[in-house]
This record gives structure tokens, C-alpha cells and sequence, in this order.
């Protein structure tokens, strides 16, 4: 600590300073101003206050009263079991069919290959799928198609569009040019340039990334059903209204089950292939 | 073997070529079975153009009536991504250290860490926000608790994976001159890791503005109980002005994000 009050007294004679990643000192301290201003705005703001949370943590005693121990009898463990496939098929479905109607869309998005109009439109595509929660888009589907399971495989379709197609955009930009240089100098059209120059390059991540999309919608696909969309977030919505807490809590440890087995998985897999 | 590779050109040979067979007959399998065992009524999809268009019929024109009373719930929905971020910010700053190899004291802190994040990362903020529901009732509260254990898990995998890349001789030589391990971290480690802990947050809170529009729908407070209640009362014009309301505030938490993160590369 005396080292840094030393170079303090002698900063006038031109001592080293810490580098700082701002324009200067001051605008350093005006943004930490900034951020800690907000900050006590929102605390202000939404209530925040420590006196709830220990009221809360009284009343958390009778609530695991009845979700402990979590409900793992046969009846109920036949309806998890459907729960569960309905999310993974809904997610497997739904990433194939994502995927499928995604392709043109990353061609179109690739800056290298895409005439201007198209890239412009692919990007706004992108950029409208993304912001909407995938809840949201299912609210939707469940309107358009009813509910079920199809009403899902919709809206992570939906999503898959927004994130598979965006990165294999970008994927795409990142291919060595070069190579379509000399595909196209062999005389080749723009669908085999596609075929033999740009497709070879993305393949692997492609893979990848349907993988990647797969865990991810897998994860979306188990709590989609609070809407009405199928799978097991419906039963575990359904047992919560109902004050069942003890099948909520063994859907809740099934679903972090799972999950950790899922990235297990997709980690391997996705290792495997690059 | 060699003979036959050198007659005609394949693009695999031998076992990588039949284990891509494989694999690809068993994605075709799955496809089938699941398509025709799931309960995948497609004969709806036939009228979806038609309740769509009535759903979008009913939507519009928005109801910009209920503007003034949204401008509450939205700047609630800003605080609450806010102070996720920051409580999942403090925390994983801990938990990171446990998770990275080259920090943590020992193997079972390591393990320990590794868990923490492994089981907020795979629990969904919805899910998160349901437990905190329970406990706490229904509010702001629980839906930053809920947004901050998954960003902990999030952020902190991350945290973990550059605290992991550390340059090494950076800190020996900053332990050469002499300072103590306080004086290690701040000249030796935080330089090296401040640029990325930033830009990391700052996309968490992206997320979490997202995030905090949806978490509503389970009573955990911000803009989603709007919509939830408007939902419910089958207001499909106030619904569509909510909706505007998320994509403009999603959207400017975007191009914020994107501006930050550019800044601190």
C-alpha cells in the first residue's frame, strides 16, 4: 500500500501511471459515477429491500415441507418420462427443420456471396428473429397451430433461423476467397461454386453448430410448454399451479439431469467432429 | 487398399466413411420415429395462415393508449437486467476463481466451482425465477434473482476460461519487483482479464434485458406481467403494443451492447 501512496504524492514529476482503457482519468471516474448512479437507481427503484428476503426465507420452510421428498412414484413417473421425450423430439424436430430452411438464408446473409438487396434482408430477418424471446414466438405458434407439440417445433424452427443461420453467415464471410477464385475460373456456375468451392469450407461448422443449436433448443424446448407449446413444461407448470411441489421439484432435478448430460454430450460430440 | 484409393479418387475411406453412413442413417431414424411417435398434429398447420391472419386482425391496430401505463413496467424491466447483471457479476467473480485450474486452491474447490456453474448455466432463468417465485412471492425480486443465478453460471464459465489463459510470466515479473499478492492481482491479473470481464457483462446484460421482458409470464415482475395480464384479458391491441414496446427496448440494448463491446476490445 505505501508503494501506491508513494507514486501518488509523485505523479507531478511525471511518474508511471496504471494504463487506463479510457480517453482519461476523468472520464474513467465519470463513467464508474455513471454505473454506480444506475445502480442505486434500480435498488431505489424496484424495492429492493433485505427485510423481504428474510420474510421470504421464513416462508421457504412449509413450501419444502411439501416438496420434499420430490414425487418420483411410477404414475407420475410415466407422465415425466412423456414430458421429456416430447421436449427432446420437439428440439431434434425442430433444429433438422430449423437447419433446412435456414440454409438459403445463411447463403443469403454472407456478405461475399450475396448480392446487396438479399444480404440487407437476410440481416433484417435475423435481427427480428432474435428479439423476440422464444416464449414470446411461441405464444404465437400456439395461437396460429394450437397447443402441442407442433406449435413448438415452430418456434424453435423460428430461433434456429435467428442464431444457425446468422453464425453460418458469418462462417461463410470467413472462407477463403481464393478458393472460389479458382472454382469459378474452372467455369463453374453459381450453384457449383456453392457446391465445390463454399459448402467444403463450412461443412465441419455447420455440424457444429447444428449440435450446438440442438443442446441449446433442448434447453428452450423444456420450459416452452409454460405457454401451452408441449413437452415437459407443461406438466412442470401444471403441478406448480396445482401446489404440487413435489412433482415440481423432481421435474426440476430430471430437467438439470439432463441438461448436465446434454453438454456432456454435445461437448464430445462437437469434439469429435472438429 | 492403397491401390484402390490411388485408382479412384474418395473423398473417406474405410471407417470414417461408414461411421458418416452411420451416423447419417441414425439422424434419418430418429426423424422417423420421433416424427411418428409424437403427437405432431400437422393437419393444424393447414388453417395456421387463417388464425394467424384473425390473431394479427384482432392485434392491429396496437392500443397506443396503454403507453403511459407501460412506461413504469418497462423501466422496471431495464432495472431489474441491471442489478441481475451486477449480483451475477459479484458472485462470479468467487466462483470463477474456484473454476479455473490454474487458481483454485485445490481439486475439490475446482470440482466445486465446476458444479456451481454447471447447475446455474442448465437451469433456464424461467426456472429460476419459478423457484424464487416460491419463496419470495411474486415481484421484481424474484426475477433478478432468477436472471442472476443462470448469468452466475454464464458469466462465470467464462470468468473461469480467461482466468485460465493468464500469462504467466506477467505476474513473476510484477512478484520480481517485489509486491505482495494484492499488488500481484491488480498489476499482474486484472490488466490481463479487465477488457474481457467487461465485454462479457455487458453482453449478459444484453441477454438479460431480453430475459427480463419474458420472466413476467411467471409472475417474477417487468414488462412480461403486462403482456401476461393482457393475454389473459385477450387485449390483443394492448399485446401488440407491448410487443413493440420489447422489440424497441431489445433493440437498443443491442446497438448499446455491440457499442460497449466495441470499446473495451
Amino acid at each position: 500500500m505505501a508503494t501506491e501512496q508513494n507514486s501518488v504524492s509523485e505523479k507531478q514529476k511525471g511518474t508511471w501511471e496504471r494504463p487506463s482503457t479510457f480517453y482519461n482519468k476523468y472520464t474513467k471516474y465519470a463513467l464508474y459515477v455513471i454505473i454506480i448512479g444506475f445502480f442505486a437507481w434500480s435498488f431505489i427503484g424496484t424495492g429492493f429491500d433485505v427485510e423481504r428476503i428474510l420474510q421470504g426465507y421464513g416462508e421457504l420452510t412449509p413450501v419444502i415441507g411439501i416438496a420434499w421428498p420430490p414425487n418420483f412414484e411410477d404414475r407420475f413417473l410415466s407422465l415425466y418420462f412423456q414430458g421429456i421425450y416430447e421436449s427432446v423430439g420437439m428440439a431434434f424436430l425442430a433444429t433438422i427443420g430449423g437447419v433446412l430452411i435456414s440454409i438459403p438464408f445463411a447463403f443469403m446473409g454472407a456478405r461475399n456471396i450475396a448480392p446487396r438487396p438479399l444480404y440487407y434482408f437476410a440481416r433484417g430477418i435475423f435481427v427480428s428473429t432474435r428479439s423476440f424471446h422464444n416464449l414470446i414466438v411461441g405464444i404465437v405458434f400456439v395461437t396460429a397451430v394450437g397447443t402441442g407439440a407442433f406449435a413448438g417445433i415452430l418456434t424453435f424452427m423460428f430461433s434456429t433461423l435467428g442464431y444457425w443461420a446468422k453464425l453460418m453467415a458469418e462462417d461463410i464471410e470467413d472462407i477463403a476467397g481464393n478458393k472460389l477464385d479458382s472454382i469459378r475460373a474452372v467455369g463453374a456456375s453459381p450453384l457449383q461454386i456453392l457446391i465445390y468451392a463454399v459448402v467444403p469450407q463450412v461443412m465441419p461448422r455447420a455440424v457444429g453448430l447444428t449440435i450446438y443449436r440442438w443442446d441449446s433448443n433442448i434447453r428452450g424446448s423444456i420450459i416452452i410448454g409454460i405457454v401451452g407449446a408441449g413437452g415437459i413444461g407443461l406438466t412442470l407448470i401444471n403441478s406448480y399451479r396445482r401446489y404440487e411441489y413435489d412433482v415440481t421439484l423432481a421435474i426440476l432435478l430430471i430437467i438439470i439431469a439432463i441438461v448436465l448430460v446434454g453438454e456432456v454430450a454435445s461437448a464430445y460430440i462437437r469434439g469429435k467432429v472438429q | 487398399m492403397s491401390l484402390k484409393s490411388r485408382s479412384e479418387w474418395q473423398r473417406f475411406e474405410g471407417r470414417q466413411k461408414w461411421i458418416r453412413i452411420l451416423s447419417s442413417l441414425s439422424v434419418l431414424a430418429a426423424l422417423f420415429i420421433f416424427w411418428e411417435t409424437m403427437d405432431v398434429r400437422v393437419s393444424y398447420f393447414a388453417d395456421a395462415p387463417v388464425h394467424l391472419y384473425d390473431l394479427f386482425s384482432r392485434m392491429y391496430p396496437p392500443d397506443m393508449s396503454v403507453l403511459p401505463n407501460l412506461i413504469g413496467p418497462t423501466i422496471e424491466t431495464f432495472h431489474m437486467s441491471l442489478l441481475a447483471t451486477g449480483f451475477a457479476f459479484i458472485f462470479s467473480i468467487p466462483t470463477a476463481i474456484l473454476a479455473a485450474e490454474n487458481l483454485s486452491p485445490n481439486d475439490v474447490t475446482y470440482g466445486l466451482g465446476k458444479l456451481i456453474i454447471s447447475t446455474c448455466r442448465s437451469v433456464h432463468d424461467i426456472i429460476w425465477a419459478l423457484i424464487f417465485v416460491l419463496i419470495l412471492g411474486p415481484g421484481a425480486l424474484a426475477g433478478i434473482l432468477g436472471m442472476g443465478m443462470k448469468s452466475i453460471g454464464f458469466i462465470g464459465k467464462f470468468f473461469a476460461e480467461e482466468i485460465e489463459e493468464i500469462d504467466r510470466n506477467t505476474t513473476k515479473a510484477v512478484r520480481a519487483t517485489g509486491a505482495n499478492s494484492a499488488l500481484i492481482m491488480i498489476y499482474g491479473i486484472v490488466p490481463q482479464i479487465k477488457a474481457a470481464f467487461v465485454g462479457l457483462t455487458v453482453y449478459r446484460w444484453d441477454v438479460n434485458i431480453r430475459a427480463a421482458t419474458i420472466v413476467g409470464l411467471v409472475g417474477a415482475g417487468g414488462i412480461g406481467v403486462q403482456l401476461d395480464q393482457a393475454m389473459g384479458f385477450l387485449y390483443w391491441g394492448e399485446v401488440l403494443t407491448i410487443l413493440i414496446v420489447i422489440f424497441v427496448l431489445v433493440v437498443i440494448s443491442e446497438v448499446v451492447s455491440a457499442y460497449l463491446r466495441e470499446k473495451t476490445r
